[in-house]
């Protein structure tokens, strides 16, 4: 490998940092039009310095080169050696350009949304604080700058979910997001001294991978990574929303859509892929690990999907679908196929965002309004919303040749021709992951349809009112729409598949190997994807081709005690408050009322403090200034010594 | 003769005091800029100090020893890597703390500042005294006028509140001047002086040297001194009492830096003097300390009073400081210091920004607020800052801190693999690691539901809906504070190499003699454990009437050198 000090890498950080500060400090003073252009601007330059640093990487004859940038020491204790340093290798050089050219156009789309918002200023100077971070994040040359961002971007989630902090509700979300975040950082956070530990102070993910690759004994044996690695997926599981850790996302959707579109879908809920992939030379000498990841991500798959099925609330569908889409790609990286994972992380950063913005769109439109059964026939007046949510519905449905069909088919393979330590165990994943396939076709096909399609649900005084966006808005849709599109082919199966080969010197070396298996099961396993998501996308359409009522209403009647379940979530939430929050709050009650208040303070501190003047009570009765008395115990004590000796 | 700085920075708030007495009475402003001016002076003579100091150096610097009282007592002072940041730390935050003051004192304003200025030489004089009995009186006479401050200027329950502090912190230092006492006695009734006591009483082998029973002994008065005023659980309960009372300029100051004292008197006198007692006390007192660190956050989660929920969180943040320091490691001391400084900073801002919701609101309970997000803007952008930096977010010093004081941690607990013999010791402190990590999640919890409640929501109380944002002086209040919170977040090399080369010499001198005497007590645990495992064996063995030799295996206890060297008991 050879590192190249390229002076480009710390700008792309920078940029967004110089935007934050501007229209934090300045916002109120320079006015809403000036700040949501400094704001655009700082990511659009931060976006053409990450092409350029990218098109010079594309240009090094060395396919290893990475580019780094030492800023300073953070700590250097003759032991620990920790820098602020960025790094651009191919793999951070795709998530910067995801995570820079997606909000550039998510910024271009908020200037139209938030439009006329009384704290439009804050909101664009926490938009460019979280880009700040994110990048922080992607670029980090070490575990700490990564986890700076990492908690950085948590941050930015807690303020911009509860960024109409007024209604309690959103700032409850806001602050259940960093909490449960928080519970995942404490497993990343483990894994970090263990690691600094282990690798004799260094957080370098250069110097890691040299001692992951050495073989030093005794440290390095699988217990020890397998522990390491599963610490690190806690951490994973908290930011990227995953079984139990997930229960934070949902509600996350409190926050402005261009947040949802951003925050929680294309960015920084995937950082988690984005780590396990970064490490995968740890996670190479941890199979267990490796299954309990690929296994989490399977049922994370399916489970949200099913969830998915029967929300009423056009974000809450796309949320659980979020979930949903982020198990496929752990179940990408547990399987090994790194670069499947990035790869879906990619098109999906696409076609998320795409759905976000247009559900904001919609919700623009109907003012406020989020309930997918109460719209339909949209697509009559909003034909640019309704065309870009199409697209993106088909590409996260995997119908070819979109870009979700090729990133998603590419995990189902990878997950069941891989020759992983448990081939058995990946099979069953595979399946979870089909199915999952098909409930994801279904239940967005459901909110297409519902949304732009059939009769009018709503009264006519909001139909009159509901209107296309703004060109600022729909340009972001239109230009995430044809990334979704045409990204497809970077993927393409087999050889030719471009972004296999880019990433190939990051995490070629551990990639699971594919078993041979002949041209029949390759097709088998296509032709699988494609019927899969036809046959949810018809069935969809089948049951909801008249609306929420007729054959919807009957199966959901049919169904009966299980869509209730489903309606409401598995009663996870209920069940988290039941067994943790309760809880951890009599828990605090007795700490304080009883143990603090009765037994430290009462009966220890100030029952030493009475008796030691009890003990006072009886002297002083005896000291009264009574000479006779006085007298009269000397001739007691004198007689008693007397009779005693 | 060079100049006498540190004499300079711990008595030029004593020199004002009488131009603050001369002034006529009904001038309570000059009063108060006087004051300030004085101390605005000493935190630049002391800010110099920052630039002067020989960083390179392990030593005691700018010494100055004069005979005081006979020949045994000397009037010296030194500063070196472990006082250099505290003592900084006192003098700024003295200033902000009294210009905190003007609005909440305003009776007798006279005698507040003549109690901030005798406070302020205090503490400066806790900290730089390198004579035993000099630091006695230092640490006695911090006592006074806090008092004062909360006895005069406090709330409703103040004199419950004063008589519990000042009798609880009086009983640990009493056992502390007998302890003081007893070693003089023990020099000869030569000398007081720190240098010397720690040569001669740790000096392995000479005439000179404690015993381990005397240590033993000793540890315990000088460490109830110092863990009442941390106030290190069990022994906190005085904190929320007096928290509560104090007003707004005495919290700052009390948190800030008075529980430093206890801190940095562990780090000082109780770890260099009798190293091997606070080798056996280190894992009762990280256990102690981990026990802090989760039973304050759970009791801060339970408070209504935010102030009292300030006062429980320095519970916790001050078990941090104590888990670091008995890690014994580079990185735990080093970060154990700077959290000291960190949690003077944040607690500082956290009772400054309590402070200003009390003089709009004369009240303190979270649910007489709620939504004043919209009304106080700055205040707002300002509070949450101080909470971050509270529960430790990266950018902030919170976290510098706490990264330090859990990597040094488990610097001390991961080594186990290496080293055999210690295997219990170093898994003790591991999972008291891990244990002091779900602090951090919970530190999360408690501050920012106290936030939620307090800044955002619709405004439930009308009376909230007129409240005014911060004032200029309000402002240039806090905002040093939180500059310096971003700043050591951000660059924290900048302050820790004040204390690196003292810190590491610190380690190299004790950590042989801890571990050393760590191992004799983990080989005895260990020569116990092996025995009874040797005795089940046999008798399995017996009873299976097998005549295999016993094959211990891989199992490696650490039995023959240390058995014959520890004959303490």
């Amino acid at each position: 490998m050879e590192i190249k000090e390229f002076l480009a890498i710390p700008w792309i950080v920078f940029l967004p940092a110089i935007g934050f500060l501007i229209t934090g400090f300045f916002g109120k003073k320079l006015g809403d039009r000036v700040s949501g252009y400094i704001a655009t601007g700082a990511v659009f330059g931060a976006f053409g310095v990450a092409l350029y640093c990218y098109w010079y990487l594309l240009n090094e004859p060395n396919a290893e080169t990475v580019y780094a940038y030492k800023l300073y020491t953070f700590l250097g204790t003759g032991f620990l050696n920790i820098d602020i340093a960025f790094y651009f290798d191919r793999l951070s050089a795709v998530m910067a350009l995801v995570v820079t050219g997606v909000s550039s156009f998510i910024h271009l789309y908020s200037t139209g949304y938030m439009h006329g918002d009384r704290s439009f200023s804050r909101y664009f100077s926490h938009l460019n604080m979280f880009v700040f971070f994110m990048l922080l994040l992607v670029l980090g040359k070490n575990l700490l700058v990564m986890f700076v961002g990492w908690e950085g971007v948590g941050l930015c989630s807690y303020l911009l979910i509860g960024f109409w902090y007024e209604d309690m509700e959103k700032a409850v979300a806001g602050k259940k997001a960093f909490i449960v975040n928080r519970i995942g950082d404490f497993g990343f956070l483990l894994a970090i001294f263990l690691l600094l530990m282990y690798n004799h102070g260094s957080l370098d993910f250069n110097s890691l991978e040299a001692w992951a690759a050495s073989g030093a004994t005794p440290v390095l044996n699988q217990t020890n990574m397998t522990v390491i690695c599963l610490l690190l997926f806690v951490g994973a599981c908290g930011k990227s929303a995953q079984i139990p850790l997930y229960v934070w996302l949902p509600d996350a959707m409190a926050g402005p859509t261009p947040v949802s579109a951003l925050i929680h879908a294309a960015t920084m809920v995937t950082a988690g892929v984005y780590m396990v992939a970064r490490l995968s030379f740890l996670y190479v000498h941890a199979p267990i690990a490796m299954a309990v990841v690929a296994g989490v991500g399977a049922l994370t798959a399916l489970f949200a999907a099913t969830i998915g099925l029967t929300q009423r609330d056009i974000k809450k569908v796309l949320a659980y679908s979020t979930v949903s889409q982020l198990g496929y790609m752990f179940l990408a990286v547990g399987t090994g196929a790194y670069a499947a994972g990035v790869f879906h992380l990619t098109t999906h950063a696409f076609f998320k965002a795409c759905l976000f913005l247009g559900a904001g769109s919609v919700i623009h439109a109907m003012h406020g309004q989020q309930d997918i059964f109460k719209m339909g026939g949209l697509g009559k007046k909003m034909r640019i919303t309704q065309l870009t949510f199409l697209i993106s519905t088909l590409a996260i449905s995997g119908v070819p040749p979109l870009s979700g069909f090729f990133s998603k088919d590419e995990i189902l393979t990878m997950a069941f021709l891989s020759e992983t330590a448990f081939p058995g165990l990946y099979k069953v994943f595979w399946l979870m992951a089909v199915v999952g396939a098909f409930i994801t076709a279904f239940y967005m096909m459901r909110v297409y349809w519902l949304t732009f399609h059939g009769e009018r649900r709503m009264g006519e005084a909001a139909w009159a009112k509901v209107h296309e966006s703004p060109f600022s808005m729909t340009i972001a849709l239109m230009v995430l729409a044809l990334a979704a599109t045409v990204a497809g082919p970077l993927g393409l199966p087999g050889e030719a598949n471009i972004f296999h080969h880019w990433l190939e010197p990051v995490v070629g070396a551990y990639t699971t190997t594919v078993a041979h298996a002949s041209h029949a099961v390759h097709y088998g396993l296509i032709g699988l994807s494609i019927v899969v998501a036809g046959c949810g996308l018809l069935a969809a359409w089948t049951i909801y081709r008249k609306g929420p009522e007729g054959p919807a209403a009957k199966l959901a009647a049919a169904a009966g005690p299980v869509h209730k379940l489903l309606l409401d979530k598995y009663y996870i939430d209920e069940l988290y408050n039941l067994i943790i929050v309760r809880p951890l709050i009599g828990l605090a009650r007795f700490c304080h009322r009883v143990i603090d208040a009765v037994f430290i303070d009462l009966l220890a501190v100030n029952g030493s403090a009475f008796a030691v003047r009890a003990a006072g009570v009886l002297p002083r009765l005896y000291h009264n200034g009574n000479v006779q008395r006085y007298m009269f115990a000397i001739v007691v004590g004198v007689v008693c010594l007397w009779i005693v000796l | 003769m060079p100049m006498p700085i540190l004499s300079l920075i711990t008595f030029l708030p004593l020199v004002a005091i009488p131009f603050v007495i001369l002034i006529p009475k009904g001038l309570p402003g000059t009063v108060r800029n006087v004051s300030l001016g004085f101390m605005l002076v000493t935190f630049l003579v002391s800010l110099n100090l920052y630039f002067v100091f020989d960083a390179g150096s392990a030593e005691f610097q700018f010494i100055e020893d004069i005979p005081w009282i006979g020949s045994a007592i000397h009037y010296k002072v030194g500063v070196d890597g472990i006082s250099i940041l505290l003592v900084i730390l006192t003098t700024f935050l003295t200033p902000i703390a009294f210009l905190g003051s003007y609005s909440a004192i305003t009776k007798k304003v006279k005698e507040f500042a003549v109690a901030m200025l005798v406070l302020e030489t205090a503490m400066l004089g806790t900290l730089l005294a390198m004579d035993l009995f000099l630091f006695y009186v230092f640490w006695e006479l911090m006592l006074i006028p806090m008092y004062i401050m909360i006895g005069i200027w406090g709330g409703n329950r103040r004199s419950y509140a004063t008589v519990k502090f000042v009798l609880y912190t009086m009983v640990g230092s009493l056992l502390m001047l007998v302890a003081i006492v007893y070693m003089y006695m023990k020099t000869g009734s030569s000398t007081f002086d720190y240098n010397v006591w720690v040569s001669t009483f740790t000096a392995t082998g000479s005439a000179g040297a404690l015993s381990v029973k005397e240590q033993v002994y000793l540890f315990i008065a000088f460490g109830l001194a110092f863990a009442i005023k941390v106030p290190f659980f069990p022994f906190h309960t005085w904190l929320p009492d007096a928290h509560v009372e104090a007003p707004t300029p005495g919290s700052v100051i009390l948190a800030g830096v008075l529980l430093k004292m206890g801190t940095y008197g562990f780090l000082r006198f109780a770890i260099p003097l009798f190293p091997e007692a606070a080798a056996m006390a280190s894992a009762p007192l990280m256990g102690l300390a981990v026990v802090g660190i989760i039973y304050g956050s759970l009791v801060a989660f339970a408070q209504d009073d935010v102030k009292k929920l300030v006062a429980y969180s320095s519970v916790a943040h001050l078990g941090f400081v104590m888990l670091g320091m008995f890690a014994l490691t580079r990185e735990g001391i080093q970060g154990s210091i700077l959290q000291m400084v960190n949690h003077g900073l944040s607690t500082g801002a956290l009772f400054l920004c309590v402070g200003f919701l009390y003089e709009r609101r004369h009240t303190r309970l979270i649910k007489d607020f709620g939504g004043i997000a919209r009304v106080l803007p700055v205040f707002t952008v300002v509070f949450l800052i101080v909470v971050l930096s509270s529960i430790g977010l990266p950018g902030t010093n919170g976290f510098v801190g706490e990264f330090l004081i859990l990597a040094g941690v488990f610097k001390e607990g991961v080594g186990s693999v290496v080293e055999p013999g210690l295997v219990n010791w170093r898994n003790f402190v591991l999972l008291m690691g891990v244990l002091a990590c779900t602090g951090i999640v919970l530190g999360a919890v408690y501050m920012l539901s106290m936030a939620r409640r307090v800044l955002f929501g619709e405004i439930t109380n009308e009376a909230n809906r007129t409240l005014k944002d911060l004032k200029a002086r309000e402002i240039v209040v806090i905002i040093p504070v939180v500059a310096m919170i971003i700043l050591i977040g951000v660059a924290p090399g900048m302050f820790l190499n004040k204390s690196q080369v003292t810190v590491n010499k610190y380690v190299e001198t004790y950590q042989t003699r801890i571990m050393k005497k760590r191992n004799e007590a983990t080989a005895t645990r260990n020569d116990k454990a092996m025995k009874m495992l040797i005795q089940k064996q046999m008798q399995q063995q017996i009873q299976q009437q097998m005549g295999a030799a016993i094959d211990l295996g891989d199992v490696q206890w650490k039995v023959g050198p240390y058995k014959k060297e520890g004959g303490e008991q």
